[in-house]
Formats: structure tokens, C-alpha cells, sequence
């Protein structure tokens, strides 16, 4: 099994972040893992992208023009990664500030409303657990167990008191991700 | 003691490798993309783990002359930096190595020149393995494609540069310092105190006194010092070469590609294989010394090369040299930062390899 995902967004989203807990939570499932992120200027304030790869096997190239999952946080990500999902592959979008929708018709398209339900949740920086929890919802190529292992491992400890809103994160991202037709 | 894996940064991954490996000193100064083996230091406090040395010179000249000045006491000492500071060393490089000091600099390579820009390229290799500074002198470099072995190249450079008493370059690039990957360590080992026979650590009654230079006046004999150098450089060829090979059993064709896009090369290679093209792939590990052996015998096998480089086209030379004629030799690269994609790999290895 490989995955290879794009993460992109504006910086600040947690997009880095988020691929992080990825990584480490194929890790904790033996899995090679690699995440290459976009940096310098623009993740100052800009878009931020991160390419994650889990795999079973070594991996080749951590650098792709191709990939099997676009997860897309903002206008310019959407335009920029969705000619780059595989056909047949998966892209997951948050329709906040988003004025074009995803139009490919090869590919399984999924609306995660992610700014909304962290505002609901009264928590901004939860934006990207739902995120990844509807991710995971679709693609369940991480076990829950090991993303909360994860989570916990990248998160620096004077921030620990805040896993259980991720934890709630992740499983309201779960209920309301949805497959557009 | 257990080896210990980690998720890390290729420059994170160099950085604890460092402390790891039972290091002197670091002296280095910031620049993008390796400022985190700077950072990861400070914040490490080698200085409590090992008793380690990490000092922000006031400049990447003056880095490079404590460095000069570490190797000198017989020490275990690097530097590192990114493309236009390693510009800023090249005198204090061409001293340690007419020197003869060991000492390990790390290059993490961003697109030049000038100060071009702080995306991952491989435009150094000139640079790297011709000599750099002036005069006939050769590093020892070793070109890590993975943050594994940002990590296991620290000993081996330190290890190759004592040995032939040569400074040694870990010559990588912005893609591999700035990517996470698991990463094995080796557990710490001791600073190990030893006295160099060589070094200027103090004459004592029993020996004559140790000079370090770079400077010797007498033609007759710097000419003498330069052979002894060639003789030197020409035992690590006949010794020191490392390269990996993949899908090379059956390759028609043949790719050679270092570092990053070696990683890249190896994906071009299984897409290539899906439509019955038959590729492999020779890395490189030391670019100097350069595996020309095997690429002539791998010549007489395959009937074309393309080598994949981020630059114009540097690496391409020392393959046509290797090559020599034999069958033909291409070169597919990006610039300035940009990475090549897989596919292009295999659409200019069809282009100009398979349909040339």
C-alpha cells in the first residue's frame, strides 16, 4: 500500500502540522513515511503545501506531480492541486472562501465545511483534526490509536491539555464529511 | 544501547547525528535552507550532553577559520551552510586542505548563483568536487539521498577525513535538509579526548614540534607536498568509492542520478518499467572520489545514459568521462530551484536516450 497525499492551504491552517501527525502516526504503524513541505517565503503568510507519502514500501521519490489524495483548504490550492489528483483518486475540499468548485469528474470528490464546524467547536486551531478525521473517515490507511499516539508525539507537551478537542475533532470531521455527486 | 528512531528533518537528522557522533565543535552561521542544524544545536545544549562546542560565528569566514583553527588541535570540527556561505569558506577550505586537517562542512545546496534563491538545487557540484577554492586540492564528498543518511554520513565523512587527514563535504540539498523521514540513530558515543600525533596541541620533550601550514615558500618542495597530495587523492579513488545501484540487472538504459534526484530517478524508473521500458538506476555516494569504473562497465551493458541533475549539467561531465565515448551520454536537469518530476524523467529519458 502507498498513499500519496497533497496538503495545501493557507499558512497558519495547520497544514504542516497536520501532515505531521500523519507521518508520525504511520510511524507508529511501521510504515516508511515521508513529508516534504513547501517553505521559506511562503509560509509566511501565504499558501503552505505539504506532500506526505505513507507506504509499506521504501519510498522513491519524496517530490510528485501526481497524486492519489488533494486535500484543498483554500481557492489557490484548489486550482493549483486539482488537475493533480490521480483519475480516480480523491479530493477533499472545504467549501469556506472557496468561489469555484471542484469540477473533475474522474475523481471522488468529498466537501469537509471544517472552518464552520471549528467555529462551532469554538476552536480555530481544531480546523485541521476535522480535517483529518474526514480524511480518515475516507481513507482509514491510519488507525485511529496510532493518530492519537501521533497527535500526542508532535504536539509539545505544554499543549497536551488540548487532546481531548482534537480527539473531538477528529471524530466530528468523521460525522460530516460528505461525497458530492 | 538500543538504536532509536525518530521523525526528523534532514537537517535536524545531521545536527543530532553530530552530537551523536562524539563531536568537538561546531562553528556555523545561519542561512535558509540549513538553519535548523544551527537551531537544533542551540537548542540540543551539546554543551551538557557532551561537553560539545556550538558557537554562531560573526560570519561564515569566520566559521570556517575556527574550524581551521579546531582541526589544527587535532579535533573533531565542522561547519555548514547553504550555497553562497559555502562561497564565503572556499578560502579557509583551500587552507585546511593544503593543511592536510580533517573536518567535516555540510553543504545544503539552494539554487544560485548569487544568492539566487532558497529552493533545493544541486548547482554545486563544480564547486564540490572540482575544487572550489584555488589550487589542486580535492574534498572527499558524500552526497546523502535520504535523512537516514544525513545521519550515517557524519561519522563516515569524520572517519575519511581522519584517516587521509582531508576535509570532507557531506554535499546534500535543500529538499533532503528540509524533508522529514524516519531516521535510526546510533547511540551517543564520548567525545574521545584523543591526542593527534600531528596536531598542535602543545610540544612536549619527547617529540619535535608540529607545524600546521598552508605555506611553503621553496618551489621544489611545494611541488613534492602537491604529489604527496595527488598520491593521497588517487588512493581514495582506488579505495573510497561508494555508489548504489537499482534495477540495473537487466537495464537497458541507465540513469545516474545523486541526492534528491536519485529519489526522483527511482520513481521515473518503476513508472518506466509499467510500460516495459527496461531502466536502472547507479547513485553515486561519493562524488568524489566519482564511480567512473562502474559507469564504464555498466556502458557496456546499456545502450544510453541520462544523467538527472537539478543544475545545468555538472555531474554529466564526470559521467561522459567515465563513459568515454562508449555509448551515448545525456543530460535532463531543472534549475533554480525546481525539482523534476518522475514523469518528466522518463519523458526526456524517451526523447533523448530511447528515441535518439
Amino acid at each position: 500500500m502507498t498513499e500519496e497525499i497533497i496538503i495545501a492551504g493557507f499558512g497558519g491552517q495547520g497544514v504542516l502540522s497536520m501532515g505531521k501527525i500523519m507521518a508520525y502516526s504511520g510511524i507508529m504503524q511501521d510504515m516508511e513515511v515521508s513529508w516534504m513541505p513547501s517553505y521559506g517565503p511562503e509560509m509566511r503568510g501565504g499558501t503552505a503545501n505539504v506532500t506526505v507519502i505513507l507506504s509499506d514500501e521504501r519510498i522513491s521519490s519524496p517530490i510528485l506531480r501526481i497524486f492519489d489524495t488533494a486535500i484543498l483548504l483554500n481557492q489557490q490550492s484548489l486550482d493549483k492541486f486539482e488537475k493533480a489528483v490521480r483519475p480516480g483518486g480523491t479530493l477533499i475540499y472545504d467549501v469556506n472562501g472557496i468561489s469555484r468548485n471542484p469540477e473533475r469528474k474522474d475523481i471522488a470528490v468529498y466537501r469537509i465545511d471544517a472552518t464552520e464546524e471549528a467555529i462551532r467547536m469554538e476552536s480555530s486551531k481544531t480546523f485541521n483534526m476535522i480535517v483529518l478525521g474526514g480524511y480518515l473517515k475516507i481513507k482509514p490507511v491510519l488507525k485511529m490509536e496510532n493518530v492519537l499516539t501521533g497527535l500526542k508525539k508532535s504536539l509539545p507537551e505544554r499543549y497536551h491539555h488540548l487532546l481531548p478537542i482534537n480527539e473531538k475533532a477528529l471524530s466530528r470531521g468523521m460525522e460530516i464529511i460528505r461525497k458530492l455527486d | 544501547m538500543e538504536k532509536e528512531l525518530r521523525l526528523m528533518k534532514g537537517n535536524e537528522a545531521f545536527a543530532e547525528a553530530v552530537i551523536r557522533a562524539g563531536t568537538d565543535a561546531y562553528f556555523g552561521y545561519p542561512i535558509t535552507p540549513q538553519s535548523e542544524v544551527l537551531e537544533y544545536l542551540t537548542a540540543e545544549k551539546p554543551h551538557e550532553r557532551t561537553g560539545m562546542v556550538v558557537l554562531q560565528a560573526e560570519s561564515e569566514v569566520a566559521a570556517i577559520n575556527m574550524v581551521y583553527g579546531g582541526a589544527g588541535c587535532g579535533k573533531k570540527v565542522l561547519t555548514s551552510s547553504s550555497s553562497p556561505g559555502i562561497s564565503l569558506k572556499q578560502e579557509g577550505i583551500s587552507y585546511i586542505a593544503g593543511a592536510e586537517l580533517p573536518c567535516l562542512i555540510l553543504n545544503v545546496v539552494r539554487g544560485g548563483p548569487g544568492l539566487g534563491t532558497i529552493q533545493p538545487s544541486q548547482s554545486d557540484y563544480f564547486q564540490a568536487t572540482k575544487g572550489g577554492g584555488h589550487g589542486d586540492y580535492k574534498l572527499i564528498v558524500l552526497a546523502p539521498s535520504s535523512v537516514q543518511e544525513m545521519a550515517d554520513f557524519v561519522e563516515l565523512a569524520f572517519e575519511l577525513a581522519f584517516k587521509y587527514r582531508n576535509p570532507a563535504m557531506i554535499l546534500s540539498d535543500g529538499a533532503i535538509g528540509q524533508m522529514m523521514e524516519k531516521v535510526w540513530f546510533n547511540p551517543q558515543k564520548k567525545r574521545s579526548g584523543e591526542l593527534q600525533p600531528w596536531a598542535t596541541t602543545g610540544k612536549t620533550a619527547d617529540r619535535e614540534r608540529n607545524i600546521i601550514t598552508s605555506l611553503d615558500l621553496d618551489p621544489h618542495r611545494q611541488e613534492q607536498f602537491n604529489l604527496k597530495l595527488q598520491k593521497k587523492y588517487r588512493e581514495m579513488k582506488e579505495k573510497e568509492v561508494r555508489y548504489e545501484t537499482f534495477q540495473c540487472d537487466d537495464a537497458e538504459y541507465l540513469l545516474v542520478a545523486y541526492g534528491t534526484s536519485s529519489r526522483v530517478s527511482q520513481k521515473a524508473i518503476q513508472m518506466g518499467r509499467e510500460e516495459g521500458i527496461k531502466v536502472g538506476l547507479l547513485r553515486p555516494i561519493t562524488l568524489f572520489p566519482f564511480p567512473s569504473k562502474e559507469i564504464n562497465e555498466l556502458a557496456d551493458q546499456v545502450k544510453g545514459i541520462l544523467t538527472v541533475e537539478m543544475s545545468a549539467g555538472q555531474m554529466v561531465e564526470d559521467v561522459k568521462l567515465a563513459v568515454n565515448g562508449k555509448i551515448p551520454v545525456e543530460h535532463f536537469g531543472r534549475m533554480g530551484g525546481i525539482i523534476p518530476t518522475p514523469e518528466e524523467v522518463v519523458e526526456n529519458l524517451k526523447a533523448k536516450i530511447i528515441g535518439g
